[in-house]
């Protein structure tokens, strides 16, 4: 007979009990990984479509207008512009026909908490999608998901499904006089697309390039009728905030910045994922409580927020409540919040230089100075990297930067040479090292290394010239083994093989 | 066996049936195109062209604007290796070095006897697993540059 063992109770921890989980606030969160989202009745179990019912039975479209605007609630895709606001605007602009869209198309390398709501929870963005279109008297939406996404469209489709046989959308919702029908876009990978106006060109099936606002979407928008997009993770507050009210939202976070925030966790730290905190939470807390600190024991180096747009920050900034004003302060942004955790064996120049390669690369090249300028700043960074920079390519480097940021049509040109400036202001000295001694202080520019064999530590095993790609390395039983820098690709695999770690970068 | 000229137009003809007069077909017409023939036969955008009243030199501007869409025929498996940010500090540059000597391609290049395509991808949100890629459907996470030619090797 078993019976039970309290011992083996207690070992188990609480969620609350662990460090990742202890100090998160899961609302844009609070079913991912919890419900299955196959199921709408899961869904609708943990308090689902409430907000929708309350809604529509007692609540005329401006009070839900104004819970959202009570809420403080701001734009969690990057912008950060108060969403009742936004709402308003469209509500107000004058036509019979308005759109709800949904921006699905979370392109910032080392972003994913979008994913994880459409993938874990899509009905928690319906129903926001569904209330914003009530509140701004639309009665169609798109949810554009970038085609990388395949779980999350076949998600999206079984969810809009269920919502249809259960009257959650079509006509006469709920049996009221309000109809609204939703569609799914898929997209086609461009990062531009993140930016409305593109995103916008997109669904029409043109080229997904930008154009100059005003006019806004709000007056004229998909297909010249007033639009808002809202991204996932903002459409999946707004039931709580009905369901709870705006004051309780508003009493969440900081003065400025209300409610929670996702952030993606990665990089080189130990416990990686998706942590939803309060406004006003330290990076500290997020990298080294939740985060568990830097994998290896190694030194934190910088931890590089809101992905091709944002910046890096330093060990100073650690204790730096996060928020729309304060990251921006320090030269980064919001973004979507992506945070990625670099030790000492990052090259911040080689981390600009990444970056500026992803947004030339995505630059749709309608405008010059985005176009032109990013082409530019990267082969300045490719020049600095490769041992070849001189110090005035700092100052090209700044003034191109500058020239970028402030002339580019949309927000991929304008938040593009972020990632330079936050650090050339506080990783200088890595730039100067790179040009004035030719050397890379974290070791990663493979031009300005170079591989050897400690002839002490080399015990002859030649497993390193069997594995080399280019056959570079030569020895035998009685010669200790070297490599000829000449044709060395620098590919790292002797490093890897080598048992007796005699293999060394310098 | 590939189709002909005659199938891809005829198969074309009718993935652009339903979007005839309708607005934005052509995107996910040229995704419907693809999902089929793996990629876009010149002689299916002419037949797209035509059939949406769209000029051909402007279906080909949207064609080549998308990084998902292709031109040429590509391989019976395709490996998007990711190069977003977090795999990048964790060393995706040597996976993917990896992938380009056991395969002999180019990035976005096809092997030739046509198994293999192998395509450097922005991010994959799979950043918790970094470095990571994904084989057609499946995602193979926390790489190695040894782990990966066993992976590539249980595709045919």
């Amino acid at each position: 007979m078993s019976r039970t063992n309290s011992e083996s109770f207690e070992r188990i921890p609480l969620y609350s009990d662990l460090p990742f989980y202890r100090k998160q606030k899961r609302i844009a969160l609070r079913n991912c990984g919890l419900i299955n989202p196959d199921h709408i009745d899961e869904y609708i179990y943990r308090e689902g479509y409430f907000a929708l019912a309350s809604a529509l039975k007692s609540m005329a479209p401006e009070e839900v207008l104004a819970e959202v605007k009570t809420s403080g609630l701001r734009g969690r895709g990057g912008g950060g512009f108060p969403t009742g606001l936004k709402w308003e605007f469209c509500r107000k602009s004058p036509g019979n026909k308005k759109y709800v869209i949904c921006n699905a198309d979370e392109g910032d390398p080392g972003a994913f908490m979008d994913r994880s709501i459409l993938e874990g929870d899509p009905h928690a963005l319906i129903e926001g999608m569904i209330l914003g279109a009530y509140a701004m008297g639309a009665d169609e939406g798109y949810i554009y998901c970038r085609a990388e996404y395949p779980l999350a469209i076949t998600r999206l489709g079984l969810a809009i499904a269920q919502c249809e046989e259960y009257g959650l959308l079509g006509d006469r919702i709920m049996d009221t006089d309000f109809s609204f029908n939703l569609h799914i876009k898929e997209g086609a990978g461009a990062f531009v697309c993140g930016e409305e106006t593109a995103l916008m060109a997109s669904i029409e099936g043109e080229r997904g390039m930008p154009r100059p606002r005003p006019p806004f979407p709000a007056n004229k928008g998909l297909w010249g009728k007033p639009s808002n997009i809202n991204n996932v993770e903002t459409w999946a507050n707004v039931p709580n905030i009905i369901r709870n009210g705006g004051s309780w939202y508003a009493s969440i976070g900081t003065e400025k910045s209300k409610g929670t925030k996702v952030f993606a966790l990665t990089g080189k730290i130990n416990r990686t994922g998706l942590v939803e905190v309060p406004m006003g939470t330290t990076i500290r807390e997020i990298v080294f409580e939740m985060g568990d600190g830097i994998i290896d024991g190694r030194g934190f180096k910088a931890v590089q927020i809101g992905g091709p747009s944002g910046g890096c920050l330093t060990e100073e900034h650690l204790d730096l409540p996060v928020d729309y004003e304060s990251l921006t302060a320090a030269g980064a942004i919001m973004g979507s919040g992506g945070l990625v955790v670099m030790d000492e064996d990052t090259c911040m120049v080689d981390i600009a230089r990444f970056f500026l390669e992803f947004t030339q690369r995505e630059s749709c090249g309608k405008c010059v100075p985005c176009r032109e300028g990013t082409k530019q700043m990267l082969l300045t960074l490719e020049k600095i990297t490769s041992g070849k920079g001189a110090m005035k390519d700092l100052d090209t480097l700044e003034k191109l930067a500058v020239m970028v940021k402030e002339m580019s049509l949309c927000g991929l040109g304008q938040t593009a040479p972020n990632p330079v400036l936050t650090t050339l202001r506080y990783f200088r000295n890595e730039y100067e090292a790179h040009i004035r001694d030719k050397k890379c202080p974290a070791k990663a520019c493979s031009a300005l290394i170079s591989f050897v064999i400690d002839k002490e530590k080399c015990r002859k095993c030649g497993l390193c010239a069997k594995n080399c790609p280019v056959s570079c390395i030569a020895g035998d039983r009685n010669t200790p083994y070297v490599v000829d820098q000449d044709r060395c690709i620098k590919c790292g695999t002797c490093i890897e093989v080598c048992p007796f770690q005699a293999v060394s970068k310098e | 066996m590939s189709p002909n000229k005659v199938q891809i137009e005829e198969r074309t003809r009718e993935i652009v049936a339903p979007w005839k007069n309708r607005q934005g077909g052509t995107i996910p017409v040229l995704q419907e195109v693809q999902k089929e023939l793996g990629y876009l036969p010149e002689d299916a955008l002419m037949v797209i062209s035509r059939e949406l009243k769209i000029p051909a030199s402007e279906l080909y501007g949207v064609a080549t604007f998308y990084a998902q869409f292709h031109l040429k025929p590509r391989g019976r498996h395709i490996i998007r290796v990711c190069r977003g940010t977090a795999c990048h500090v964790r060393g995706s540059l040597l996976i993917q070095e990896k992938i380009k000597n056991i395969l002999q391609v180019e990035d976005n290049g096809t092997t030739e006897d046509l198994r293999f395509t192998l395509e450097p991808v922005a991010c994959l949100g799979a950043c918790g697993l970094a470095p990571v890629m994904m084989v057609d459907g499946e995602t193979h996470g926390r790489l190695t540059p040894d782990k990966v030619m066993t992976i590539v090797e249980s595709y045919e």
